[in-house]
This record gives structure tokens, sequence and C-alpha cells, in this order.
């Protein structure tokens, strides 16, 4: 067969239909980053002194570090003064019902297609709304404070439950974890926090929208879930941001903390800019997201798919501290135009009998680069543990790339390790065979791809699935010229 | 009415098709026999447009230049292919893949697309005609499938998008005689007086229970004989070697001898 037809080659020029920016009235700390500044936000967010000190010490430790480089992704320096670190929108008032929120900000999301005020009265879907550093809304508080599940914005969580906060803060993501999480402990600004008592089993699945606005604006969120003794809960993570010339940092944490019994479903969709078809602008995403299935029988399990950002870096994991407990992970990919994702899971086996799954799919199209990494450890003390990972790579077109580097670690001889990798092409086999049943090329392809990711949309909410499969849909998108 | 008209096809300097003529009128069923390597899967894959090859000539079906249109809209004009090696679809489920298949045909023909229950209806009612199992259709697009519920399958796609000429590409090769016979059941349900048919075969076999109206025989990129359906049983007692050079005077002969 000859060369790759055009029509593929031109998935490079999907467009980015969230591209737009909304002007608000935003206050921001001024560019950089010192000492002052980090005061400066604590003191707007009213804070407690010892988170104070505890991002002072944050940052002094950050100070002592250097940006990883082992990373298999390529891009230029950052400025880490030439940020601003806080911008949010200046509300109106203090906010008692969501008619408060600001129109400009309910129009926004009204155009991102989740409508604050709909999400509250017709969807079982609690939503926690962040735009650059806060959090402009959450919907459905009132319902699920009656089953005792807290879900509020962080700076809310600090200022109403402070000792929930400073046990859990940090507790599966210390400050000085890496480069980038470190970072985020020192400037974090927002985020989402939800408790799950005992025995709870969250009625709604909960999510967060996160949404960077502001030019020049990091963005440092902080998630922490907590699911005491057979609670479980369903979360669901959204984000965007607009077109913009120069890159956008997002260094990110999430911490999930599952006791006894209890479950947590973390389900990502990131649709951060990508940056345009040759490779200027875009999100840098650099995010720690970890879990900890603390007590025995708990089961943690990440699902992502990624088809944002021209940079994605992050491995969410889980700790398999307690005795039979299980992580997984599931994932999907897309690196199109010039975007670069190198992302994967590490699974650590402390625990006996603890078991992990991981699904991979990465999907490269355009110029795009994926790599999966991803780190399996079994302690001596993980007596029984098995794990079972599967790897599969899809290639669109001739120029873009595969890459899989994963690290398995056995200390103890009686644990189980399965590893599953393949790569193909979207083969013109397949898509001549799809073409002569009636299927235009470009829905053969989407389609082809969509059943690559099976296997990890089927782990996906509903809804979410269904989101996910238009995402996909979109970014291949202008394939038939 | 399908005509071939001096049809080449090439892949680089390797000229493939030399010059293939064949008229295929309604309702009539045509078998292609010939060696390995004589062009006649080649045929099948221009045919259902295929742009793998270079060519010249002309193609044209029901007053349409074939030619000129891509794979998706020759499917709407009617033409399909029954693959020799069927493709796998993995994670695509097989009624999925179907009900997408019709809907996108009937779109282009201005039809309404068929809803779920009601494309089930016609999908069961049509796999009794290739005896499938229902659970095939949930599964993958012959992922795990054997060689002959690939087949099969084939057969039943043909009967779901009623096609105005199908072409049958090996559709026996790697059957046993059960298998066969289930299939050749369901293409023989199939003949009407409005659907031509293009039946490629190495064997004799199949034309025991798929009878044509015609037989032809192609040789090194050429259509070399063709006769009813007693050439397929001579074919079967005297070998391809026989419709050489010497055989080129056989009053039913309409092929160009090299």
């Amino acid at each position: 067969m000859t060369a790759v037809p055009s029509e593929v080659r031109q998935l490079a020029d999907q467009e980015y239909q969230y591209g737009f920016s909304t002007d608000l009235d935003t206050d921001v700390v001024p560019r950089g980053l010192s000492e002052d500044v980090i005061t400066m936000i604590s003191a707007k967010k009213n804070e407690p002194d010892w988170l104070l000190q505890w991002r002072l010490q944050a940052f002094r430790h950050w100070l002592t570090m250097e940006e990883p480089g082992w990373q298999n992704v390529d891009y230029g320096p950052i400025d880490y003064q030439d940020i601003i670190y806080y911008a949010a929108p200046k509300p109106k008032a203090s906010l008692s019902s969501l008619d408060e929120v600001d129109p400009e900000v309910r129009e926004m999301f009204d155009k991102l297609g989740i409508s604050l005020a709909e999400q509250e009265r017709l969807s079982g879907v609690a939503v926690d709304a962040i735009v650059d550093s806060v959090s402009v809304a959450t919907t459905a508080s009132k319902r699920l404070a009656e089953v005792g599940v807290i879900f509020c914005s962080f700076s809310d969580a600090v200022q109403k439950h402070p000792d929930l906060v400073r046990t859990y803060l940090g507790s599966v993501v210390p400050y000085r974890d890496n480069f980038f999480a470190t970072l985020n402990s020192a400037v974090f600004t927002d985020g989402s926090f939800c408790y799950i008592p005992k025995g709870v089993k969250c009625p709604m699945e909960l999510s967060t929208y996160f949404r960077i606005n502001t030019a020049d604006t990091g963005q440092f969120e902080r998630t922490l879930i907590v699911a005491e003794d057979q609670a479980t809960v369903s979360y669901l993570e959204g984000c965007t941001a607009p077109m913009r010339d120069n890159h956008q940092l997002h260094a990110a944490v999430v911490e999930l903390v599952a006791m006894e019994g209890a479950e947590i479903k973390y389900s990502t969709v990131q649709n951060w800019y990508p940056g345009d078809a040759e490779g200027k602008g875009g999100v840098y995403n650099f995010v720690t997201k970890r879990g900890k299935c603390a007590g025995a029988n708990s089961k943690i399990s990440w699902t992502q798919v990624e088809t944002g950002s021209s940079i994605t870096w992050k491995y969410p994991g889980v700790v398999l501290q307690g005795d039979d407990s299980v992580g997984e992970f599931y994932s999907v990919a897309l690196s199109a135009n010039h975007q670069q994702a190198d992302t994967g899971t590490k699974m650590i086996h402390i625990g006996k009998n603890t078991r992990s799954t991981i699904v991979s799919k990465a999907i490269s199209a355009g110029h795009g680069q994926n790599t999966y990494r991803g780190l399996v450890k079994v302690l001596r003390s993980a007596e029984g543990a098995r794990n079972y990972t599967r790897c599969d790579s899809l290639l669109i077109g001739s120029e873009c790339g595969a890459h899989t580097f994963p690290y398995i670690e056995a200390k103890n001889s009686t644990a189980q390790i399965e590893h599953e990798a393949t790569t193909s092409k979207v083969s013109e086999d397949q898509l001549f065979y799809c073409r002569q049943r009636g299927i235009a090329e470009e829905d053969a392809t989407a389609m082809i791809v969509n059943g690559f990711c099976r296997e990890v949309f089927k782990e996906l909410p509903m809804e979410f699935a269904v989101e996910a499969q238009r995402l996909l849909d979109v970014s291949l998108e202008g394939s038939v010229g | 009415m399908l005509r071939i008209e001096n049809l080449r096809a090439a892949v680089g300097d390797k000229l493939i098709l030399r010059g293939v003529n064949l008229e295929v009128p309604p309702g009539e069923v045509h078998a292609i026999m010939g060696p390995n390597g004589s062009g006649k899967s080649t045929l099948a894959h221009v045919l259902a447009g295929s742009d793998a090859y270079d060519l010249t000539g002309d193609v044209h079906y029901n007053g349409i230049d074939l030619l000129a249109l891509s794979p998706e809209a020759r499917a709407a004009a009617g033409v399909f292919l029954a693959f020799q090696h069927p493709m796998e679809i993995p994670g695509v489920g097989n009624l999925y893949f179907l009900r997408t298949a019709l809907n996108s045909i009937r779109k282009v023909r201005g039809l309404d697309e068929l809803g779920a229950v009601d494309f089930l209806a016609e999908a069961r009612e049509k796999m009794k005609l290739v005896e499938m199992d229902p659970s095939f259709m949930s599964r993958s697009v012959n992922e795990g499938f054997s060689g002959g519920e690939k087949k099969r399958n084939e057969i039943l796609q043909m009967a779901i998008l009623e096609p105005s000429l199908a072409i049958l590409d090996e559709t026996d090769s790697g059957l046993d005689i059960d298998a066969l016979r289930v299939v050749a059941n369901g293409v023989n349900a199939l003949r009407g007086p409005e659907r031509s048919m293009l039946v490629i075969t190495h064997h004799q076999r199949l034309l025991d229970y798929v009878v044509p109206d015609r037989v032809h025989v192609m040789a090194d990129g050429r259509i070399v004989t063709s006769g009813d359906k007693g050439l397929a049983r001579e074919l079967e007692e005297h070998g391809y070697t026989s419709q050489g050079p010497a055989d080129a005077g056989r009053p039913e002969a309409v092929g160009v001898v090299s």
C-alpha cells in the first residue's frame, strides 16, 4: 500500500472547541513566587497558621529541588517567576446559593456544556466548579450533607473542617514527594474536598470541573478524598482551558484515602488545550495523583481519558497497604498534533494478597508521542501479591510514536506479575473493510479507535463514557478532506 | 448490469490485470475460476474500490462509472464484497458494526436510520439464514471467529445490506462440507432477479451448490474462456492447464489468449 492517506495525516488539524476565554473581573497576585506571595495567598484565603507553615516548608524544600528530566517529553524551560500563582474571579458578594453565582461565570459553564443550575436540579451529579484558582460553585452540597457526605471546595474545607484537612493533607503525597507536587504544596489555591463517613455509599456521582481562564496563570489545585470504613464514592473530574499562544502550567495534586472495605473510583476526562497544529501553546500538565488503600479489602480505581494538554506527565498510583486491597488503573491517552504524553501508573504492593490491574491504551496520531511508564513494586511483606498489566498502543499515520517503559520490582517470591503489550496500526485493510460496508473513512477510523478503547470506556460512569467517546470523535475529526 | 471493459490493474511495474472484459446481466450468477495468482482476487478488490492499484479501463454499473466512486459510495450504490480474509475489529460489536454500515448506506439513499430494536429483529431473521448463533452479535467483529464463522458472518452482512451486486471472493476456501452447505444455502436464498453475483472460487465444489449461469476462467490477468456451468466440471476433470492456447478455439471462448 502507498503512503498514509491525507485524511489520516490531517488528524493534526483537529479543532479545540473549548478555546474561548471569558472576561471576568479577576483578582490576581503579582507574577512570580516568593515567601511573600505564598503568605499573601494564604492570607487571602484566611488560612490557619499551620497551613501557612506547611506551605512555606514546602517552598523552602522546593528551592533545593531540581526539575525532573527523566521523562520522555521535550519542552523548553519553564520560568517559574513568570507565572501568576493566584487568580480568582472577583465574587460580587459571598454566595449563599447558586443563584448568586456571577452570571458571567454561569454563562462560561453553560458554554462548556455544564449548566450549574441544571446539574443541581436534574442530574444525579454534584459539581464543584473551579475557575483558575478558586471554586466558584459547589452544587448539591445540602443533599449530600443529609447523609453526612462533605463535598466542598478545599478552601471551605480548611475553614469548616480544619481537623480533617490537617489529618489527611500530605498523608498520601507528602510535600517532599516530587518537584511538581512540592511546588503545588507551596502554592495550591483551591480544589475539591470530599469526605464519606463510615458505611455511607455516596448517593450521587461527585464531580469537579476545572477551568483555567486567566492568561499566564498556573493552576495548582489540590483534591483530597477520604472514604471511611465501608464507604464508597465515585468521583469525576473534567478540565478545559482557553486557547492561548503561550504555555500554561497545571501542577495538581490528588490524594485519595480508602479505609477498611472502602471503595473510591476516580475518573478523569482531561481535555486541556493541547496547543495548535504546529505545537504552539497548550497546557503543561504535571500532575501527581495517588491513592492509599489504607484499610484491608479496600479498593481504589483510577480511570483516565487524556485527550488534551501539550504535555501530559502523570502517574496515578495506588499504595496497596491494607491486606487484600485492590488497585486499578484504566487509561486512554491520545496524542495528536505535537502532543506528548508520558503517563502510566505506580502500583505499590505492601499488604498480603493485594491485587492490581493496569490497562493502558495509547493512541498516537499526527506527530504525537505517547509513552507508557508504569511501576509495579512488590515489597517483601506482600505475600501472594498479583498484578496484571496490559499496554496496547495504536498508531495512526507514520509520523507518530509509541513507547513503553514498564518497571517491575518484586521482593516477594510468591508474587505473580503478568505484563502484556501490543502495538498496532489502524490498518488500510481494516479501513477498506469498513468502507466497503458503506462506512465513511472518518467514521470508520473513529469506530476502530473507540473499539480499541472499549475496555477502558466501560469502566467510566455512563455519562462520562458518552462524553469520552464524543471527545475522541472530535479529536479525530477533520480527517476527511 | 455490470460491464467491465479492458480493465488493467498494476502495482508499481507489475501488471496484474491485463485487460479484463466481462458483462454480468441483472439476476445472473457468474463464477470466476482460475489458478492462484491469475488475478481473481485483485478483480474483486478493484471492483470494491481498493486504492492499492493503478487502474485503466472502464467499469460501468447500472450506468454509473464505478471506478470514480469511493468504496463507501460503491457500497451505497449496491456493491458488496464478501472478503476472502474478513478483517477483525477488536472492541467493536458485530451488531453495532452492521447497524452502522446499514444506516450509513440508508442515509446516502435518503432513507431513515433503522433503530436498534427494528434492526435487531431484522438481524435475528437473517441470522437464521446462515444458522448463526445470536451470541455472535455481541462479540467483536470477526475477533476470535473460526474461518467458517467469519465466512458465515460475511454472508450475514450481505443478507442485511441486500446489495444488488455481490462479489464473493473465495467464500468457500477453508470451509468443511457442512459449513459450505450452510454458506451456499445462504447465498442461494439471496439470489433474485435484481441481484447479480460474481462468485470467485478455486473449486468446482461450491458450484455444485451455487449453480452459476456462466463460468469464466481467468489466467494471467485475463478472462481466457467462458462457458456455461459445464465448463466448471470440465475444469475439475482436466485442470486449468487444458485452458491454454490449445483450447482457444472452443466455441464458447470469448477471452483473448496470450
